[in-house]
């Protein structure tokens, strides 16, 4: 018989990950539950469904703070994120329908940091760090070194993701996002990017870009970053970009598309990040 | 496991692996057999309810996480008073009258999330082309495959405007 215990407080959350490693980590089981029925019966479950010291978004000290266990509905409906990080409140919309947002988590989709995890090149571009915390201590992983392969990462066996914190962009930084897919609402990403892209008197001063489903994790586009610095937003710039892009990137053939096709479709949106709009 | 929730406003005692999806609860379990399985992966919406007020895919709950918590179910969705016939709500009526149902196996997902939808409100004072176009972006997670969706789209505005109508 499986093991189910709903943790009273962070503590117990993480004494349970430390004497059980093998127990599954449960959030809103979008990821988890699929397919329920045909999968092996987990031993324990360790239940982070509105578990409180995970949960709530607040806004202070030059950044936004999201539980771990902040569902997209919240993340899509939160004033600030929708003004400042609109990225990932764009992206938080897009992810699976209605009932998918409802349940599916930051935690659960950075828990399984599939290459096609939609907030995933939000949390990149908008320079996302995580708060991870095991009973040996609390830890701050930059999201950009968290993924280490295919749907692997840097969470120990013993850890919890807590939260994700993101600092406010300044006022001289364009925001951007973009997912191409099959149709709007629950298809798999063929190719998303987001850009977080600081501008002065016209001309690229730094940029951040994060793209998915086009290598076997979501991806900083440093070359392109380094491309474009300096160059002038529109025309410059987005030729810029796109020649690095082709230069650095190398997608994947699979069901979904070819990897002519996505090289193409990436281009064509990391380009659009830097036209005039 | 002993579980307890509360089912359609009733408590409900179970005893079953907090693994066990919540759909297989209610059918087995509580024979509340309204609900139905699509896909079993989250894709179709044929298995949605609420729990504690929002639409999820009960094929992607393990019952364990609904221990002390609200469930409806497509059997809920009535207004039932004790002695009289139940009502059903604006949303079922309008699916029956706007002919927004064929074979049915999606049709308790599309009411319960229909229900979510127009009682939260997300239509009210919206023009019919941004009405249409929402109801077709909320509804997205609850495939048919018969209807084509336009008459379900008829059915959720129909009631939405009768509720904003009973409202005013
Ligand atoms: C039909 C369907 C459509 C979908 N569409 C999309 C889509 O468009 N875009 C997209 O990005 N995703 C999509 N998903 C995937 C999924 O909804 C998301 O990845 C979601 O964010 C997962 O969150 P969860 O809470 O449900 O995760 P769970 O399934 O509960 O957990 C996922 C993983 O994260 C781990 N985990 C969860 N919380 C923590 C924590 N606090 N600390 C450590 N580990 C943790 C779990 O152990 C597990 O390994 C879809 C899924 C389905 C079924
Ligand atoms: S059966 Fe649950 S979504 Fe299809
Ligand atoms: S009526 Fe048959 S699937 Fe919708």
């Amino acid at each position: 018989m499986t093991a189910y215990v709903r943790p009273r407080d962070l503590a117990e959350a993480l004494a349970l990950r430390a004497e059980h490693p093998d127990w599954m980590v449960l959030a809103g089981g979008t990821d988890l539950m699929v397919n329920a029925i045909h999968q092996k019966v987990p031993a324990g479950i360790v239940d982070l469904w509105r578990f409180a010291p995970i949960g709530g978004i607040t806004v202070g000290d030059g950044r936004i703070t999201i539980g771990a266990g902040a569902t997209w509905t919240e993340v899509e409906r939160h004033p600030a994120i929708r003004e400042k990080l609109a990225p990932l409140a764009l992206a938080a919309r897009e992810i699976g329908a209605l009932q998918i947002q409802a349940r599916g988590t930051v935690g659960g989709n950075v828990g399984t940091s599939s290459p096609v995890g939609d907030s995933l090149p939000a949390l990149l571009a908008l320079d996302c760090e995580l708060e991870v915390a095991s009973v040996r201590g609390h830890r701050r992983a930059p999201y950009s070194a968290w993924c280490t392969g295919y749907r692997t990462t840097q969470l120990a066996p013993d850890e919890l993701v807590i939260a994700a914190h993101l600092p406010l962009p300044g006022a001289n930084v364009r925001t951007a996002w973009r997912k191409v897919g099959t149709r709007r609402a629950q298809s798999i990403s063929k190719v998303m990017g987001a850009a977080a892209i600081e501008v002065d008197a016209g001309v690229v001063v730094s940029a951040r870009i994060g793209l998915g489903a086009v290598a076997n994790r979501p991806i900083r586009a440093t070359a392109v970053e380094e491309a474009v610095r300096g160059q002038r937003l529109g025309a410059q710039a987005a030729e810029a970009a796109r020649a690095a892009l082709r230069a650095s990137i190398a997608p994947i053939d699979d069901v979904r598309s070819t990897a002519a096709y996505r090289l193409e479709v990436a281009e064509n949106v990391v380009a659009r990040f830097f036209h005039v709009s | 496991m002993k579980l307890e929730l509360e089912v359609n406003g009733a408590a409900a005692h179970v005893e079953a692996s907090p693994w066990k999806r919540l759909l297989d609860v209610l059918r087995e379990d509580l024979r509340l057999t309204g609900t139905k399985e699509g896909c079993g992966e989250g894709e179709c919406g044929a298995c949605t309810v609420m729990l504690d007020g929002e639409a999820v895919n009960s094929c992607l709950v393990a019952v364990g996480q609904c221990h002390g918590r609200k469930v409806v179910t497509v059997e809920g969705l009535a207004a039932q008073r004790a002695g009289e016939a139940e009502v059903l709500h604006a949303v079922q009526r309008a699916l029956v009258t706007c002919g927004g149902a064929q074979c049915g196996i999606c049709t308790p997902g599309i009411a319960v999330c229909a229900v979510h939808v127009v009682d939260s409100g997300a239509l009210h004072g919206a023009d019919d082309a941004t009405a249409r176009a929402k109801v077709r972006e909320l509804l997205a997670g609850n495939i048919c495959r018969c209807t084509g969706y336009q008459l379900i789209v008829d059915a959720v505005i129909a009631a939405a405007r009768e509720l904003e109508g009973a409202r005013s």
